[in-house]
């Protein structure tokens, strides 16, 4: 296959960025989009160039490093794949692809297709958590749990954190991440002592890290590589607003 | 320097309680004064830290990635196992220490593997309290399932993402801390050498990988918890980013490094598709709970695996083994379609492939569901659909990586698999503490050699990285810190820190310097497939002196040649990739050392030269039931130091699976 790459080229977080645009060839439709970009960084660091910056990890679709803008789609044309998931046999010969890093001003650039998500880091440590420390556990059967509250818990629990909900909303909100960790924890029973705090804490901290609001335009769930339900989000405010009419 | 593993005495199943009522504590008020550094972000690093934060310590934690969440336990899929005989199926403390022995292939230390079964349970009680949501069954409880190696159903787990579970369950309980002061937390560093004073761990010296600046970091402990090392292949199922960098640094500042050479090859991993390849992907063991493993009965059979009838199929593991069938320990099950691609059977285009087969599974499943919903007279196609959704439901994820990567649908034809480079089970060597030979300094998780022996058991590692962060270091590491409550904060401007950044800097530089040619990855890749064909689930002799020279002269090469754009003080990871590779080069070598010295197969170790006439292991328990821990003496240079191997609780016996 023969492609042409516009790609986003930005020093560091300070300087401006632009498309660069690079021709490749003699990629196979089994490679992988990153193994495509090794592809290219191999021969741009051959001829003496500056190799693109991405972030990657696993590979394997569940570290939630790796996070590229392709055509104007957080992980690019498939559904629930991420951009490390995503195989050259998704595009054609000869097509042009435009590749962005995730765009948000709370996710500054770091160089290239990187990006700073410290802030998603930054909710969880505000109240994505069940306080309980090490050795206060009761035995694990002590609480039963019924299948379809765990299987929910689960489904919202299989968030990676990678930001693609971000890079798709209009007005970057992080209101699927940040849901799907309360919607996991406030659903069950070990989650309740702290079920309204935690809302609290977590939507303000979310506020605070300058994410826009959410206006219910579903291209979260719909760009999510986990597919995860905007149901979360539903949760989030439900118990956010209890939380607020009841505190005090 | 003589080894000592500081086994408390006593009987093997009082020894970690009473180790735990008399070992030296520190009292809170002194902990708030000690400081604890801990590098790498996994389960181990994140179950420690937090644990240590919990308990008073000032504790700052060290990662290469973005966030401490995407630490490589996080791709670990099939589970986590316990004793707990939730099952009623026979499971105990005694049976899963059995079995890990065992499956280690008589190469683990009895009394450590002992204490991993005995906290096996608390594992599970603190993840489900954090808030793990694990598979449960409509009655609310636990549910579990079979791994490899062992006849009872001990493995707890959450579809296929028990790792991304357990780790954002750790992870968690780590950005708690931070949240309230106690960690704090460098994303972005990588760890370029410890600092040692007075022959103590005393700090370490970190990059910033955004700024690309060096900073010093004091601490009166320094605990590593930074994975394993089989990326030293190029291809394996790790994260692009895992490296053994920290561990290797640790082992020039004289931390020995244990049985390097026992390296876990995972039988059941997406083939190589070509060239191109950057990373295998593992398809988890869990699926060897239902699949059936087979060849054509036929050499170079090229019908599509469909078409092949019953009786021209053979299902070698069920033949080989027939009391374990498919779920025989990863070496074994990795060797035997070894042998059957080797001598011809092998299938798809490139012919190093076996197949991973669901259809009699989604039958039976179908059967069952069928029965449950009482349809009499259910057509083929009735039961065929009601058996794919079961399926889906147990490893749906895992099915639609397959189908990603491949494109080929497995709920309609077999998987295509083979075995592929996974685990170390070598590392640094440490003591029943958890403490390398460099007082000080801990190893935990994959990065130690302690738990699994020469073969590590499926749902384990993850076993092994939450005991030793939330259960083992809380207590061991007191033993060393109430020696050290009198030791104020060492300002970071002693010579030592001085001296270590200055040889980091050094390195960088010379790293900048060469100006070569060829890029990181070029030499990555050479050195990859030196070790896979001659280090890797086979190996002789003849083939590791051979090795041990195309690694050196690999080594000289990149020293020479290898081209690494941009500077040293911005953000550049082809200059973290070569400062990683020039580590592993210097690794491979003493695998290559360690796999020549250990004339015996056992595990993952397997020499040609010793096999059975069945063509099974062949240890020699009366030359080799010891534990190689290797000193650094300069480059190139190791001395060897056994710590024999006693077993008091266990006799030691062939491994059969038959």
């Amino acid at each position: 296959m023969k492609l042409k790459l516009k790609v986003w080229r930005q020093q560091n977080s300070q300087s401006e960025g632009g498309f660069q645009t690079y021709d490749v060839d003699d990629i196979s439709p089994d490679m992988s989009f990153l193994e495509m970009f090794d592809v290219l960084n191999e021969r741009l660091i051959n001829e003496g160039g500056d190799p693109i910056a991405f972030d990657h990890d696993c590979r394997e679709g569940i570290c939630g490093m790796c996070s590229m803008y392709i055509n104007g789609r957080p992980h690019g044309p498939n559904r629930g794949v991420t951009t490390c998931q995503l195989h050259m046999r998704s595009f054609h010969d000869g097509e042009s692809i435009v590749v962005e890093p995730w765009r948000a001003s709370s996710f500054p650039v770091v160089k290239d297709l990187v990006v700073d998500r410290s802030a998603f880091d930054r909710i969880i440590a505000a109240g994505g958590f069940i306080s309980v420390n090490t050795g206060n556990a009761q035995d694990a059967n002590s609480i039963p749990i019924g299948k379809d509250i765990a299987d929910s818990s689960f489904e919202a629990a299989a968030c990676i954190g990678c930001g693609a909900c971000v890079a798709a909303c209009p007005n970057s909100s992080a209101a699927l991440f940040t849901s799907a960790k309360i919607s996991q924890l406030n659903q069950l029973p070990q989650g309740q002592p702290e079920r309204y705090r935690r809302t609290l804490d977590m939507v303000h901290q979310m506020d605070k890290e300058g994410f826009g609001g959410c206006s219910n335009t579903g291209a979260c769930e719909y760009e999510c590589p986990k597919e995860i339900s905007i149901e979360n989000i539903a949760r989030m405010n439900r118990d956010y607003i209890k939380a607020s009419l009841c505190k005090d | 320097m003589s080894l000592d593993a500081k086994i408390p005495p006593g009987e093997l199943s009082k020894k970690w309680s009473d180790y735990k009522s008399k070992v030296h504590l520190v009292n809170p008020a002194n902990r708030r004064s000690i400081e604890v550094i801990v590098v790498g972000s996994g389960l181990a690093g994140s179950s420690a830290a937090a644990t240590l934060a919990e308990m008073g310590y000032k504790v700052k934690v060290f990662c290469f990635q973005d966030s401490p969440r995407r630490a490589h336990s996080i791709a670990a899929q099939g589970g986590i196992n316990a004793a707990k005989n939730y099952q009623n199926d026979g499971d105990s403390v005694y049976r899963l220490f059995y079995d890990t022995v065992k499956g280690g292939d008589y190469r683990s230390r009895e009394a450590n593997v002992h204490r991993l079964a005995e906290v096996s349970g608390n594992i599970i009680d603190q993840c489900v309290a954090q808030g793990v949501p694990f598979a449960r069954e409509y009655g609310g409880l636990l549910s579990n399932r079979s791994f490899g190696g062992v006849q009872v159903q001990r493995t707890f787990y959450a579809a296929g993402q028990t790792g991304q579970q357990l780790l954002l369950g750790a992870y968690s309980a780590l950005e708690r801390q931070i949240g309230m002061g106690k960690i704090k937390m460098y994303s972005r560093h990588e760890m370029l050498d410890v600092v040692t004073i007075d022959g103590k761990a005393r700090g370490i010296i970190a990059r910033n990988l955004i700024t690309g600046e060096l900073e010093r970091h004091f601490g009166h402990a320094v605990v590593l918890c930074t994975g394993g090392y089989g990326n030293v292949f190029y291809l394996s199922t790790n994260a692009m980013g895992s490296n053994v960098t920290a561990a290797w640094k640790a082992h020039k500042k004289g931390a020995f490094f244990g049985n390097p050479c026992y390296t876990q090859i995972h039988p059941t991993c997406i083939p190589v598709s070509g060239d191109h390849q950057s990373k295998l992907t593992l398809m988890s063991e869990s699926l060897r709970n239902d699949g059936r493993i087979w060849v054509p009965k036929k050499k170079d059979d090229n019908r599509p695996a469909n078409q092949i009838p019953e009786d021209e199929r053979d299902y070698y593991l069920e033949r080989r083994y027939p009391a374990f069938g498919n779920l025989v320990p990863r070496d074994v099950a990795s060797r035997a379609a070894k042998e059957r691609c080797d001598e011809g059977y092998g299938v798809g285009a490139s012919k190093m492939a076996v197949y991973l087969d669901f259809a009699s599974a989604i039958k039976r499943y179908g059967k069952i569901e069928a029965n449950k919903h009482h349809l009499d007279n259910p057509t083929e196609a009735e039961v065929i659909t009601l058996g794919k959704e079961i399926i889906k439901e147990k490893y749906g994820n895992l099915f639609d990586m397959y189908k990603q990567i491949t494109g080929e649908d497995p709920y309609e034809v077999p998987m295509r698999i083979y075995p592929a480079v996974h685990y170390t089970m070598g590392g640094l060597w440490v003591d029943y503490n958890l403490m390398t030979t460099v007082p000080g300094m801990y190893a935990l998780g994959e990065c130690n050699f302690s738990d699994h022996g020469a073969n590590r058991l499926g749902a384990s590692a993850l076993m092994q990285g939450l005991a030793d962060g939330y259960f083992v270091i809380p207590y061991t590491i007191g033993d060393y810190l109430s020696g050290e409550i009198r030791t104020p904060a060492i300002p970071t401007d002693h010579q030592a820190f001085v001296d270590a950044e200055n040889s980091v800097r050094e390195r960088i530089e010379k790293l900048m310097n060469v100006k070569g040619k060829h890029s990181v990855d070029h030499f990555h890749k050479k050195l990859g497939k030196v070790m896979w064909n001659k280090c890797g689930m086979a190996r002789n002799a003849q083939g590791l002196k051979e090795a041990i020279e195309e690694v050196q002269q690999i080594r000289e090469e990149f020293w020479k040649d290898v081209r690494i754009p941009g500077s040293a003080d911005e953000f550049n990871p082809e200059l973290e990739k070569a400062g990683r590779l020039a580590d592993f080069l210097e690794l491979a070598e003493l695998m290559c050392i360690d796999a020549l010295d250990r004339n015996e197969s056992c595990g993952g170790h397997f020499r040609e030269e010793y096999q059975t006439e069945e063509g099974e292991a062949l240890r020699d328990d009366e030359n080799f039931a010891f534990v190689s821990a290797w000193e650094f003496k300069g480059d190139g240079n190791f001395e060897l130091h056994k710590e024999p191997l006693v077993y008091e609780n266990i006799k030691i016996a062939q491994r059969s699976y038959k």
